[in-house]
């Protein structure tokens, strides 16, 4: 939480200024039972109607000098709250914005969104609220107890025992129902897994004609999450009677005590009724502060989940090379190796091998043989464990990190598209390319027929994902997007599956074809779409089992033969 | 507003039950406002016994407090009462209307699972039934309680003094007046604030969940400049809606004074021509501060239960859907099938524009294979959601045995076949309640057996507590592979008589896929099976093909006829299989 007040600084005055203004609203609330005590004592006694109606002035002064104070408070606090949570949101954004794959693997981004959006709306409620109030219901308490020690000691001594007794029943009630509300909540939880997994189930379930078994289990967890509600409700239902009795039962002794001063004539009958309004006051702002305790401590738990997303650095360290060297194998592993944090084997190791220009490798292997993980080492997506990963003769990490990426054009497995519109997709690949470039890429792409049957042709709106675009013409954008940047790296992943076998085929034939002569990697499962490579990768298990042509690996390499006669049966040729 | 009431008519069904527990609770709610009030006159009359030295009246102020101690004993007691009486109702409420709709969840038809997404029902049966909960009777109670509390107050200041009391009558008005002023002029500025905020959490997603694509094209500077301005904007209208909403609680307060001193004015004045007494005068001042709070409770408690009924409203909708048609009531029960499968002129689509399977006819033999082939995306699982009766064909007629399924109980039908998806779903719990969930009878020997013929068996045994592993929601560190073992092992161990098979695709490894064809080569042996095939070898000795595209048949026949008549099945069999094959000829 200390981390995040930094960005309060810019907000200082506010912050000072709300809080004391608020006070001084308190304050003068706190006089108002002292008026009325002198409207008693002095304008009723002596029947002084000029003294009234100049008290009763008194009173509406203070309430317009009390709605003054309070608006400028309000001011003061949602100015710096706002301010606060701008500066915060705008801070944890480009911090994220900075963390590599490893941090984004390790966070999740359901959880980076949440601390984006409602943690930090959380935050900037809790602050405001801090700033209100705060400082205001501690200081009406104490101030009304001490108002009363000012009336008369004796009385008051009965405030100094009722405050604490009081605060004990809140807060001990409070800290009582905070576990049990968890535990509550870890039955809703419950209740909530078996919901989803009957909608997301419902075809295997039914299929097993669960049905029976299923509601009587969720009656079960449903009955548990209501007998614990009810407990809790039970226990939380004692706060207001019991304040309320403790109160009243100050209010008695106050009264007893108050008769027997006055019968001495240390008091008045008006100081009696101020008594009695302070002793008012204090259960309003009790409940109030404890209400704002509870908001609270939700409030601190998002800043404290925040500022762990804060203290989470990049593990990539920036290079300063941003050229290659001339003659230099354009990408060169050696004996390269991937472990990602937290896992205790390597996803890919012992990886070498070269590739020059205009050389197409095909990577292939099963779901987890290392492929994506291999490929992600190019653009310095994650950094090696072990050996090292060049590019135009220089290691990855001595680059800088946007001067490298900017020679390599990525397609990735999932095609995602942003919103906005066709033209503001492509020209992630650079903004400022010339229309040859354009054409260019989106031709070879495969894009240009489709681009021009849409309604608005380049101007098309994209909706977020790309969801009005279908799974192909999305790959076929990915592409083109990639083919922007006239990267002299291409590497698709996987990038061809939702288009079909004549459209792959051209696909395949315009990157081969493309003028600057690119080095392309290719991902794939499929033995068919490796097959043509100059160069292709084996992967077993995160370990190479074999780099040569198709031909050489069917000779000398199971793995692959074991994929690929998986994909095209033996018996085919046999039969042929 | 008919809507409206119809909601509440739907939703007083549920409550009805607890009708004696409501009536209690607005019992206990009247009797405890009106002693809650009757307290500050009490103190009144205390105070009016102490009226200066020597001049006290003890016996009669102690007589009071007495009857203060009895009234605040009893009013707690009774308002703790209250308090539970009200969360029972509240709480068995939600428990009922939750059973509902799980209960509906069963029945659902999967036109309807299939068009909603499962956040979306999961949110109106756990957010939906707790808001409406809290909202309606939390609101209620407090409404009435408020009213209550307006009217006793009302009678109580009227006894006191009629004068004093409609100064305090036509002053409260305004505090609801500037409430209310406040909030329209504030309505405006929060609509725009949400907007913004939907607006800026929309980029935020898709920056966030796209965070390495970004980092790909190195775009993160454009895109924070993007934020930035969705910011900016955002804090505009966050500190205008924040800073004038939080306008209100001062406002009304000053209103409070206002009459406050009023109050104090009038009351003075009374009190010093004997009119009231000092210590009725700081009851009336006690009342004309707790007067207008319920005022400004009772607005916040009306959009309160708006949103309450609102809430209401899409669970009752969720509880009132149709479900799917109900079974005959002279089903009969298919127990162990043969395995003969007709399919008469089908006509089959999910919705009415676009046609999708077109006078389908298919007659399956005990122990034939059938295959479904096609591009993804065709819609092979419409074939399996007709088999297995998930939906109903539009006309047309599926039996198996010769009866046609719709007068077959649908869990005779269903549990008949053996089903394994490529999409496999588990369940939370152990490795052991996934495996029995079409036999929760069998015994460990036999769960055993079936992992071993299934090949789950080895990476099960190697599993941290074995078969009691608990597993998370879908699987949770489990590999594709091995997730579908699992759900082989599953109909392993039932052994149905027919059965429907999804053939992994590309995202299972080569030597995972080899032991989940061995394993459903065991599967089925001599049993009539439907097979979603990818695989040559299977498609080529299947007894009968299907050929799906654009979710419709377009071909059906063995594969030498189908490879005969050269349609789109010789296409795709040429483009995917025939190619690579010549090559390797050649060598």
């Amino acid at each position: 939480m200390k981390k995040l007040l930094v960005y309060l600084k810019d907000y200082k005055k506010e912050s000072v200024l709300g809080p004391l203004f608020k006070l001084l609203e308190a304050l003068f609330e706190l006089f108002v039972p002292l008026v009325v005590a002198a409207i008693i004592d002095k304008g009723i006694a002596n029947n002084d109607h000029g003294y009234i109606v100049r008290m009763c002035i008194i009173l509406a002064v203070l309430g317009v000098i009390g709605l003054v104070c309070s608006i400028t408070a309000q001011f003061f606090a949602a100015k710096a709250a706002v301010g606060f949570s701008t500066k915060l949101r705008h801070a944890l954004f480009a911090h994220i914005q900075s963390f590599s794959h490893s941090e984004i693997d390790a966070i999740g981004a359901s959880t980076l969104i949440t601390r984006m959006t409602s943690d930090i709306n959380q935050v900037q409620s809790g602050v405001n609220l801090v700033l209100r109030l705060f400082l205001r219901s501690p200081f009406v308490v104490f101030g009304a107890m001490i108002m009363a020690f000012t009336i008369d000691v004796p009385s008051a001594l009965i405030f100094a025992v009722a405050i604490p007794v009081l605060a004990l029943i809140v807060f001990g009630i409070m800290l009582l129902t905070m576990p049990l509300y968890k535990k509550s909540q870890r039955a809703l939880d419950s209740v909530l897994t078996k919901t989803r997994e009957n909608i997301t189930g419902a075809r295997v379930l039914r299929a097993f004609c669960m049905e029976e078994r299923e509601s009587e289990d969720f009656a079960e967890r449903n009955e548990t999450l209501v007998s614990i509600q009810k407990f809790v409700g039970k226990i939380s239902a004692l706060m207001n009677p019991l304040t309320y009795a403790v109160i009243n039962a100050a209010v008695i002794v106050l009264i007893w005590q108050g008769a027997m001063r006055v019968d001495s004539g240390a008091l008045t009958q008006g100081q009696v009724v101020a008594l009695y309004n302070y002793m008012s006051q204090i259960l309003v702002e009790l409940i109030k502060l404890a209400n704002m305790i509870i908001s609270l401590t939700k409030a601190l738990a998002c800043a404290n989940r925040i500022s762990d997303v804060m203290d989470i650095r990049c593990s990539l360290k920036n290079g300063s090379v941003s050229t290659g060297i001339e003659d230099a194998p354009v990408v060169e592993f050696e004996n390269a190796a991937l472990m990602y944090n937290g896992a205790s084997e390597t996803a890919v190791e012992g990886v070498s091998f070269t590739a020059v220009r205009g050389e197409m490798v095909g990577i292939i292997g099963g779901t987890g043989s290392g492929k994506t993980s291999l490929v992600n080492l190019i653009p310095r997506f994650y950094d090696v464990c072990a050996g090292c990963v060049k590019v135009n003769g220089v290691d990855v990490r001595e680059y800088d990190i946007d001067a490298l990426r900017a020679k390599i054009g990525v397609v990735p497995q999932k095609a995602v598209l942003f919103k906005g519109t066709v033209r503001s997709n492509l020209e992630w690949g650079g903004e400022d390319r010339d229309r040859d470039f354009a054409i260019e890429a989106v031709k070879a792409s495969q894009s240009m027929e489709f681009i021009f049957k849409l309604d608005r042709g380049f101007d098309t709106y994209v909706s977020q994902n790309g969801s009005n675009l279908s799974g192909g013409q999305r790959q076929r954008l990915t592409i083109a997007r990639a083919l922007m940047k006239r990267p002299e790296i291409l590497i698709l992943d996987d990038s061809a599956s939702a288009l079909d076998f004549a459209t792959d085929a051209k696909l395949r034939r315009a990157i081969r074809n493309l003028p600057y002569d690119p080095t392309v990697f290719v991902v794939s499962q499929r033995a068919s779409s490796v097959m043509k490579a100059d160069k292709i990768i084996v992967l077993d298990d995160g370990v190479p089992a074999g780099i040569g042509t198709h031909e050489e690996l069917l000779d000398n390499c199971e793995v692959y033969r074991e994929i690929y006669y998986s994909q095209f049966p033996k018996e085919e040729q046999a039969n042929g | 507003m008919a809507k409206k009431k119809d909601t509440i008519k739907k939703v007083w069904k549920y409550i009805s039950r607890y009708r004696a527990y409501l009536i209690l609770s607005v019992l206990l709610a009247a009797v405890t406002v009106i002693l809650t009030l009757y307290v500050p006159i009490l103190v009144g009359y205390a105070i009016d016994g102490i009226i200066g030295p020597g001049n006290v009246d003890f016996h009669g102020i102690l007589g009071i407090l007495i009857k203060i101690g009895a009234v605040v004993a009893a009013t707690a007691a009774l308002q703790w009462v209250m308090n539970a009486v009200n969360n029972k109702i509240t709480y068995n409420v939600v428990r009922d209307l939750r059973l509902a709709a799980f209960g509906k969840i069963q029945k659902l038809p999967f036109s309807y699972l299939d068009s909603h997404t499962s956040g979306e029902v999961v949110s109106r049966v756990i957010a939906d039934a707790d808001q409406f909960a809290e909202g309606l009777l939390m609101g209620f109670t407090q409404l009435f309680s408020g009213v209550m509390t307006i009217i006793g107050t009302l009678f109580f200041m009227f006894r006191i003094n009629i004068w004093i009391a409609l100064v305090v009558v036509c002053l409260t008005p305004l505090s609801l007046l500037v409430a209310k002023f406040i909030a329209s002029r504030t309505y405006n500025m929060f609509m725009v604030q949400s907007k913004a905020r939907a607006e800026q959490t929309s980029l935020i997603d898709e920056a966030i969940n796209n965070l390495k694509l970004i980092k790909a094209f190195s775009r993160e500077k454009i895109i924070i400049d993007e934020f930035d301005y969705a910011n900016d904007y955002l804090h505009d209208w966050s500190l205008k809606a924040v800073f004038f909403s939080s306008i209100t609680n001062p406002a009304t307060r000053f209103v409070n004074n206002i009459v406050y001193a009023a109050v104090a004015l009038a009351g003075a004045i009374a009190a010093c021509s004997g009119h009231i007494t000092v210590g009725l005068l700081s009851s009336f001042l006690s009342y004309a501060n707790q007067y207008t709070k319920p005022f400004n409770e009772i607005s916040g408690v009306v959009t309160e239960l708006q949103n309450a009924i609102a809430c209401a409203e899409r669970l009752l909708e969720l509880i009132n859907e149709t479900q799917e048609t109900p079974e005959l009531g002279n089903a009969k029960t298919l127990s162990n099938a043969e395995g003969y499968v007709d399919i008469d002129h089908v006509y089959f689509s999910y919705s009415p524009n676009t046609k999708l399977i077109d006078d389908l006819e298919l007659n399956v033999k005990p122990g034939q294979r059938i295959a479904i082939v096609g591009p993804t995306g065709c819609g092979k699982t419409t074939i399996i959601n007709l088999l297995m009766r998930f939906y109903d064909p539009d006309s047309g007629v599926i039996s198996v045995d010769g009866e046609p399924i719709k007068e077959l109980t649908r869990k005779s039908l269903r549990t008949s076949y053996g089903m394994v998806l490529q999409e496999t779903w588990l369940k939370s719990g152990t490795i052991r309640d996934n495996i029995v969930m079409g036999r929760p009878d069998a015994t460990d020997e036999e769960v055993v057996a079936a992992a071993k013929a299934a090949h789950s068996y080895s990476f099960i045994r190697r599993l941290p507590n074995g078969f009691d592993t608990v597993i998370g929601e879908d699987g949770g560190s489990l590999s594709q592979g091995q997730k579908q073992l699992l759900c082989i092992t599953r109909v392993m161990l039932c052994r149905p008589p027919m059965l429907i098979l999804d053939e992994a695709t590309s995202s299972i490894d080569t030597r995972t896929e080899i032991k989940i064809q061995k394993a459903f080569n065991e599967l089925m042996k001599g049993k009539t099976s439907f097979i979603v095939a990818h695989r040559l070898s299977t498609i080529r000795e299947a007894d009968e093909i299907l050929v799906m595209k654009d979710g419709r048949v377009i071909e059906q026949g063995n594969h030498e006829r189908l490879m005969k008549r050269g349609g789109f099945y010789a296409e795709l069999y040429n483009s995917q299989f025939k190619q690579p094959e010549i090559k390797t000829r050649k060598r």
